[in-house]
C-alpha cells in the first residue's frame, strides 16, 4: 500500500505528463493543418504532371525507343525500397506500420531469390529495420534539420534514386509511405515509381509536341519521379501529424483516467488513516 | 480577337497564378511562343526564361525554370519546377540557379545541353535586369 505522500507525488507526475501530451496534441494539430495545406497546394501540379506524362506514356510506351525510366531495364532482379518514415517518435503506430509493410515486402522478395536494397528516409524507419535488414541498407536521407519539406528535398531524393538507376544499381524502385486518409486513419502504401506506372492515360494525339514526344517524355519522367517523391513526403508529413495528434489525444485521455483512479485511491487512504486515528483515540478513551 | 484564355501557373509547392489572360508568352525549349485564344493544342517543354502573362490587370512576368506548358484553345497551364514573380527574383536566386547549372555542366555527359542551360540562365538574368 503506497503512502499518502507517494500517491500525491504520483498524481503530480501524471498531471505533468498530461500537460505535456496535451501540448503535443495541440502542436500536432497546428502542424497538421499546415501539412494538409501544403499537400493541398501541391495537388494541382502533381495531377497535371501525372495526366500529361500518362498521356505521353500511353502514346510512346509501346515503341522500342521508349525511355528506360518507363520501359524498365527489362529485368526484375534488384529491387530498391525507399522507406519513408518520420524523424521523431511518439506518433502511435505511424512508423511501425510503414516499417512492417516494407519488411513484409522485403522478405517476400528475398524469398523469391531477388536482391533487395533499402534506402531509408527518416531515422525511425531505419532504426526499426536495422535489426534484421541492415545488410540491405544502401543509403539514408536525413531530414531532421528540415523544418518544412520543400520540393528541393524531394528533388534531392529523386536525384539520388535516379543516379542509382542510371548506374544500373536496381531494376525496380518502390516508395513506402503513409497515405493520409484522416486524423485517425493513415494507409501504409507501396508505390512503384521506376519503371513508371500510370493508371488510365488516354492517348492525347490531338496535341502538337515541341520538341518530339519522346524528348518531352524523357525530360518529364525524371521530374515525374521527383513529383511522386514530393507527394509522398507531403502525404507522409500530414499522416505523421495526424497520427501524433490522435496518439497524444489518447495519451491525454489515459492520463486523465489515471489521475481519477489515483485520486480516489488517495482519498480512500486518507479517509482510512483518519478513521484509524479516531478508533485509536476512542478505544484509548474507553480503556481508561 | 479580344478573347481571353485561362492561364494557370503552378509550381510543385503552390499555385502562383490563375487568371484570364489575353496572351501568354512562353519560353519554349525550341524557342519562344505566344499563346492566345484558339491556339492549337500544344505541349512544349520550357527552358529557363521569362514568362509573361498579359491580362486585364496588366502584364505579369515570372522567372521559370524547367517544366512544361500545356496549351489548348481555351487555356494555358504552365507547370514549372521553379517559378518566381520577376519582382521577387533577386541576385541570390540567379546565383544559386547558375551555380546549380554549372555544377551540372561540369559533370554532365551531354556537354551541349548543359552549356545551353547555363547560357539560358545568363540570358534570363540579363532579361530580368539583374
Amino acid at each position: 500500500m503506497p503512502s499518502l505522500k507517494d500517491l500525491k507525488n504520483r498524481i503530480g507526475s501524471v498531471k505533468n505528463t498530461r500537460k505535456i501530451t496535451k501540448a503535443m496534441q495541440m502542436v500536432a494539430a497546428a502542424k497538421l493543418r499546415r501539412a494538409q495545406e501544403a499537400a493541398e497546394a501541391a495537388r494541382p501540379y502533381a495531377e497535371r504532371m501525372n495526366a500529361v506524362v500518362a498521356g505521353l506514356a500511353a502514346s510512346v510506351g509501346g515503341s522500342p525507343s521508349a525511355p528506360r525510366l518507363l520501359s524498365g531495364t527489362g529485368a526484375d532482379k534488384v529491387h530498391l525500397l525507399v522507406v519513408m518514415t518520420a524523424e521523431r517518435g511518439l506518433c502511435g503506430g505511424f512508423n511501425s506500420s510503414i516499417a512492417r509493410l516494407a519488411r513484409v515486402r522485403a522478405n517476400e522478395l528475398l524469398a523469391q531469390g531477388k536482391t533487395v536494397k533499402i534506402l531509408t528516409v527518416g531515422k525511425k524507419g531505419r532504426e526499426q529495420l536495422k535489426r534484421d535488414l541492415s545488410a540491405h541498407f544502401v543509403g539514408h536521407v536525413d531530414l531532421t534539420d528540415v523544418k518544412r519539406v520543400g520540393y528541393v528535398n524531394a528533388q534531392a531524393i529523386a536525384r539520388d534514386v535516379l543516379a542509382r538507376f542510371e548506374a544500373g544499381e536496381f531494376d525496380v524502385a518502390t516508395l513506402f509511405y503513409n497515405r493520409f486518409q484522416s486524423v485517425i486513419s493513415q494507409i501504409p502504401t507501396a508505390q512503384q515509381v521506376i519503371p513508371a506506372q500510370f493508371e488510365g492515360g488516354a492517348t492525347s494525339s490531338l496535341y502538337d509536341y515541341e520538341p518530339s514526344e519522346e524528348a518531352i517524355l524523357a525530360d518529364l519522367l525524371p521530374r515525374g519521379v521527383a513529383t511522386q517523391v514530393f507527394t509522398a513526403l507531403l502525404e507522409n508529413g500530414a499522416s505523421e501529424q495526424g497520427a501524433r495528434m490522435s496518439a497524444m489525444d489518447n495519451a491525454t485521455r489515459n492520463a486523465g483516467d489515471m489521475i481519477n483512479k489515483l485520486t480516489i485511491q488517495f482519498n480512500r487512504s486518507r479517509q482510512a488513516a483518519i478513521t484509524k486515528e479516531l478508533i485509536e483515540i476512542i478505544s484509548g478513551a474507553e480503556a481508561l | 480577337m479580344a478573347g481571353t484564355l485561362q492561364f494557370d501557373l503552378v509550381s510543385p509547392e503552390r499555385r502562383l497564378a490563375s487568371v484570364a489572360a489575353s496572351e501568354v508568352q512562353i519560353p519554349g525549349a525550341d524557342g519562344d511562343l505566344t499563346a492566345m485564344e484558339g491556339h492549337s493544342p500544344t505541349i512544349t517543354t520550357l527552358r529557363p526564361g521569362i514568362l509573361k502573362a498579359i491580362s486585364a490587370e496588366g502584364t505579369k512576368s515570372y522567372v521559370v525554370t524547367g517544366g512544361f506548358a500545356d496549351i489548348t484553345a481555351t487555356g494555358v497551364s504552365v507547370l514549372a519546377e521553379r517559378a518566381v514573380p520577376v519582382e521577387e527574383a533577386n541576385a541570390a536566386l540567379f546565383d544559386s540557379l547558375l551555380a546549380e547549372a554549372r555544377d551540372a555542366a561540369a559533370t554532365a555527359a551531354d556537354k551541349d545541353t548543359a552549356d545551353k542551360l547555363v547560357a539560358d540562365i545568363l540570358a534570363m538574368r540579363a532579361a530580368a535586369g539583374q
